[in-house]
């Protein structure tokens, strides 16, 4: 193993430490970004292109039972997109939901080297992890859920925060969960019924909390246990036509929470419920709306959801969403409930350039990066594969940075979307700076994850080298050119290894998979194992001494430790 | 009558799943699945008597196995051969496109069959090589 | 054995019927076991029976016997016969861990061959359905806590499952539904089985009629009219009441076996129980869950799913999965005579296949990885015993419901014997050794 590594003389783009198209070089020995290397360093020439930390993707939808029934479901949706084995890679098969071996290779050939899986059923967490182990190159985590939990609503019902708090400690650790997430708070206890919640304060049946308190407790834990992401929400009514304001009302209910100088809420794929109007041959953009508060408060930050005109899956933890899209659709549809805590919905999609409704939500990804100011609040995602299949990042990089790009599509639309779209008026174009932060820098930053997203000394060696020398290269108007160069990084790096070169995958290595272990307090904790202990039979039917995962399960476990307040 | 028309079905019984994991080459196993249950009414009309040997033949295979009366009636015109190298005798191997042989509802003829004996598993592997 | 002292494990997990039950208890010592308790009679009969009827040595057939030989040349036999063959079958894996299984897609990808489970004469039906119509499911605390519909059709959990109607359905307790009382169990099945006997109605369907009453349901639940006096034996108004109790109730579960899969229709059946749930949802909450007989063949599709994109019948001879049931699936490619050698693992096909596959089969050279005596082994070239999963070998299993567990071990097992992930991987080293070149 060639344990230094020196990239020389490549345009630097490194946000979080204020490098912006710098010529300079990269030292890494032993897996790290040093400050010099030998003479016998392996040199790597990186002249006249382009280079950036890995890329850190904050949201999709990669391993995991409900990724697994949506596989199981769709074998039309591989047998078109194989992929041989090769000297270095195992086989598999894309499209939407490739198989685990393929993921792992085609983010890596992107310059991808961290991506976390967004929504994992506890109950099932066992099951992310033998996919995520599975994933070849990058580091990975998950984001267990919470919002529909029973024991959560019992702990909100009365007031008990700090057991709340330590049951969340608990429970990160029983599925090596990496942050709080919540799906539909409340919604997907009601489907238990076939029913759903209208909104933040309607009560949840049999439980008589509200998604409000849910939501606004759940940032509250997440304060007091100190944990290193914000607590990642998907807002109700993400099956409405308008729904744009459900999505202002989360973001507002928790503004006065004390947050440590970062944001208390990350409110995801705000692209499918950032939608105005009543009905769905009215739909608007709510875009403008969402950017402006977004603009005037820091307590919050987004990502975009961005829909690409293809083929699709969706899948989601909101059972009742998918229940509800299934019925426009007519198509095939997977819904899967997990006792006590939560669900699952799959449903097989298509989104086409004529239809009003997908022309106007195609239109609302791209208004949110565009007139949201900072890109230090906005990350580039396409809630894979509900918008599209993460393999698309190139292409909404290119309608990023070109006006011209975006145009081309604006002309094929459907005609009314076209005239009630903000976005044929919208100059902005990104430049390579801000396309690295909201692709890796800030993504980064946002998980809390100290040593990616960035090449100063100490970071983890995890570059990506891209075909683009930015001196020579008019972004906006050679935006196939840069879709091309990141679709197929020149060189991808891993922990100071070359994985990837001339986008092709020449090594196969594991990644590690990220947890949190939040310390809380032993009377804290003992009281709520306690209350665990009389309960769990009764709530489950799995033994609570048969539901933690064991660290030694995780290939590669790297456990982030943080001291909570309680 | 010494012959009825029946369809056939295979399937779990407890005693096969738990003869099963004492082993398959035991005695107990073999009562347990080469054994074919019949309706009391059918018994009576096949003049059979409970565990005499009746040989079943569907147009796929032949096997002799014990008669027994069920105890899951009724059920005219139905015999359930428990899941076992015995009933697989019986099996159409076609799977008309899906993978899935036919395990169950095969038409069989059953027949009285006092003489014969109920072959060993190595006797019937043996014929399921010829 | 003397001097050996005696513990109690709890909250042990069963691994044979694939419902997870995992509140068992085993008395034993390093070596062996004395008692199991709480588990179902199958249950008690494995763990209790675990010694009995064991290959203890790895076995390779010369001069036409079976003989005893060294574990290093039992694998060397096993990997040669592999690589040589043009189109070998790996075939099993319901009944083994998700390690090994993992084990498995390795070995199958590296030889070239058809890798297959026992869901390809099992639920396969239902796969193939669900890929046409979806499915509506949960796991089974769902229906504990809130289901007052129960309907069991074309299974006999009393025999399969003996712990279902206690653990999920009609006997637990769940918080919504705390008695017996509280539900309703519909049974549908050609015989009045012992589940039947349990049931408020029961309704005998002719056999290989399930998809006509299926399709008359579905036409009732949506609010259309029959036409026929009766439908597979069934009397119209018989049917109109079910549909009635389909659509009325606050929570149903549907649970279909292989009465469904099995019989005349297949997959066609699975699809039709599978749309009926789907359109029940239209008007109230409504679940199906497939019973999977096997421990792991959940475990078995999931990993076949997430590693090749396809749950059985994978074919990876051109070096990429491919997926056609019919003619990439077990049975069909043994009885058209083109597998040249099999590896099977922890299943037993020469008793179960249909005649022209065992026919085909018995021809081949077979290397079985199997912890017991059976006509599979007795028919093989090489026999590798291996530990059984759940009691002298962990591993992660899937319930019926796709829930994950680890099925830990509780005693040695007999020595000499080796799990079947340590075995598999030792045969793929041993493969790549000999430089298999596809």
């Amino acid at each position: 193993m060639i344990s230094e590594l020196l990239i020389r003389n490549g345009y630097v783009f490194d946000p979080l430490n204020g490098v912006e198209g710098d010529r300079m070089d990269i030292a890494v020995r032993n897996g790290k970004v040093v400050e010099k290397v030998g003479r016998k360093a392996r040199l790597l020439d990186a002249s006249g292109m382009t280079v950036m930390p890995g890329g850190v993707d904050i949201h999709s939808h990669i391993a995991g039972s409900k990724a697994n029934c949506a596989r199981m479901m769709r074998p039309e949706d591989h047998s078109k997109d194989p992929e041989p084995r090769t000297k270095y890679t195992r086989s598999g098969v894309g499209h939407t939901i490739p198989s685990v071996f393929t993921t792992g290779y085609r983010y890596a050939r992107m310059g991808y080297t961290t991506v976390f899986e967004p929504a994992t059923p506890p109950l099932k967490a066992r099951h992310t992890h033998e996919e995520l182990n599975d994933i070849p190159i990058i580091d990975k985590g998950c984001f267990p859920l919470f919002g529909n939990n029973w024991f959560v609503m019992e702990y909100v019902k009365q007031g008990r925060i700090k057991e709340l708090a330590a049951y969340v400690a608990w429970m990160l650790e029983a599925t090596k969960g990496y942050a709080i997430k919540v799906v539909n708070p409340g919604g997907i206890e009601a489907w238990r019924w076939g029913r759903n919640v209208r909104g933040l304060d309607d009560p949840v049946p049999n439980f008589d909390v509200t998604p409000r308190e849910i939501v606004r407790a759940l940032c509250q834990v997440n304060s007091l246990l100190n944990l290193p992401h914000a607590v990642h929400v998907h807002p109700n009514c993400l099956a409405e036509p308008g729904n744009y304001q459900t999505t202002i009302d989360t973001m507002e209910c928790v503004r006065d929470i004390p947050t440590r100088g970062h944001p208390i809420m990350h409110v995801t794929h705000v692209q499918f419920t950032g939608r105005k109007g009543w009905s769905w041959p009215d739909v608007r953009s709510g875009a403008p709306e969402i950017a402006e508060y977004v603009n005037m408060h820091d307590h919050v930050s987004i990502d975009l959801g961005q829909l690409i005109f293809t083929n699709v899956t969706w899948m989601t933890a909101d059972g009742p969403a998918m229940f509800a899209l299934f019925k426009l659709t007519k198509t095939k549809w997977f819904n899967a409930d997990v006792e006590s805590e939560t669900g699952a919905g799959v449903v097989a999609a298509t989104y086409k350039k004529s239809n009003y409704v997908n022309a106007i939500q195609w239109g609302i990804g791209l208004e949110l990066a565009l007139l949201v100011k900072d890109p230090w609040k906005i990350f580039l995602t396409t809630d894979h594969p509900n918008g599209g299949p993460f393999t698309a990042y190139p292409r909404v990089i290119s309608w990023l940075v070109s006006k011209e790009a975006r145009q081309k599509v604006i002309d094929k639309i459907n005609k009314t979307a076209q005239r009630r779209l903000n976005l044929p008026g919208i100059d902005r174009e990104y430049s390579l700076h801000e396309i690295a932060t909201i692709t890796r820098a800030a993504t980064a930053k946002s998980l809390g994850l100290g040593s990616k997203g960035h090449l100063g000394v100490g970071a983890d060696a995890d570059i990506a080298i891209y075909n683009i020398e930015p001196s020579k290269t008019n972004l906006a108007n050679e935006y196939k050119a840069v879709r091309k160069a990141f679709a197929r990084a020149a060189f991808t790096i891993k922990d100071g290894r070359v994985v990837v070169k001339k986008g092709e995958v020449v090594r196969d290595v594991r990644g590690r998979t990220f947890w949190t272990r939040p310390k809380v307090s032993e009377g804290a904790m003992n009281t709520v194992v306690n209350e665990l202990e009389s309960k769990f039979d009764d709530y489950y039917t799995v033994r609570m001494a048969n539901y933690p995962i064991e660290e030694q399960y995780l290939t590669a476990s790297q456990a982030i430790a943080t001291t909570a307040e309680i | 009558m010494s012959r009825i028309e029946v369809t056939v079905i295979s399937g779990r019984s407890l005693s096969q799943a738990q003869s099963r994991e004492r082993g398959k080459f035991s005695d107990e196993y073999a009562r347990s699945v080469a054994v074919c249950e019949l309706d009391p009414d059918d018994m009576n009309e096949l003049g059979a008597m409970e565990g005499e040997n009746v040989r079943v033949t569907t147009g796929f295979g032949q096997v002799i196995v014990r008669a027994a009366v069920s105890k899951q009636a009724p059920h005219r015109r139905i015999a359930f051969v428990p899941y076992g190298a015995w009933a697989s005798m019986l099996f159409d191997a076609s799977t008309h496109t899906s993978g899935m042989p036919t395990l169950k509802g095969l038409k069989a003829i059953i027949e009285r069959a006092p003489e014969a004996k109920v072959a060993t598993l190595q006797e019937i592997t043996n014929m399921k090589a010829e | 054995m003397r001097g050996m002292s005696k513990t109690t494990s709890e909250n042990v997990i069963c691994t044979f019927c694939a419902s997870g039950c995992d509140d068992l208890e085993i008395r034993h010592d390093a070596r062996d076991i004395d008692s199991a308790r709480n588990g179902c009679a199958i249950s008690i009969s494995r763990f209790t029976s675990v010694k009995e009827n064991r290959i203890l040595k790895p076995l390779v057939r010369t001069r036409r016997t079976l003989r005893p030989t060294t574990y290093a040349r039992a694998i060397d036999r096993a990997a040669r016969i592999l690589s040589k063959a043009k189109y070998p079958l790996l075939y099993g894996w319901s009944q083994t861990s998700c390690e090994a299984i993992s084990k498995g897609v390795e070995l199958a990808e590296l030889v070239g061959g058809l890798i297959d489970n026992t869901t390809t004469s099992c639920h396969g039906p239902t796969i193939l359905g669900l890929q046409d119509a979806g499915e509506a499911t949960c796991t089974l605390g769902e229906v504990r806590h809130s289901a007052d519909l129960i309907i069991y059709w074309g299974c006999n959990p009393i025999h399969s499952h003996p712990h279902h109607t206690t653990r999920f359905t009609i006997f637990s307790k769940g918080r919504f539904r705390k008695a017996r009382k509280e539900r309703r169990l519909i049974v549908v099945d050609v015989r009045r089985t012992d589940t039947a006997k349990l049931a408020d109605r029961f309704i005998q369907v002719q056999p290989n009629r399930d998809y006509e009453l299926l399709t008359a349901l579905r036409t009732a639940v949506n609010g259309e009219e029959l036409e026929q006096d009766s439908i597979a034996g069934v009397p119209r108004e018989v049917i109109e009441e079910l549909a009635d109790m389909m659509v009325e109730c606050e929570f149903g579960a549907l649970f279909f076996g292989l009465g469904l899969t099995m019989t005349a229709g297949k997959h066609r059946n699975a699809e039709a129980a599978l749309s009926l749930v789907r359109d029940l949802n239209y008007a109230t909450k409504f679940v199906v869950i497939p019973m999977r007989g096997w421990f792991n063949v959940t475990g078995a599709n999931e990993v076949s799913t997430w590693q090749t994109g396809y749950p059985f019948a994978v074919d990876l001879t051109q070096g990429y999965p491919r997926f056609n049931p019919g003619d990439t699936s077990a049975v069909d490619a043994l009885a058209r005579g083109e597998v040249d050698a099999a590896l099977v693992v922890a299943s037993d096909p020469v008793s179960h296949f249909p005649k022209a596959a065992v026919k085909h089969l018995l021809k081949i050279p077979i290397v079985t990885v199997e912890p017991k005596r059976t006509p599979t082994s007795e028919a093989s070239e090489v026999v590798i015993p291996s530990a059984i999963i759940g009691i002298e070998a962990t591993g992660t299993i899937y319930r019926i419901d796709g829930v994950p567990l680890e099925a830990r071990k509780v005693i040695d097992p007999p020595a000499g014997v080796r799990p079947d992930v340590e075995i598999l991987d030792a045969i793929i080293k041993r493969t790549k050794s000999l430089g298999v070149r596809r």
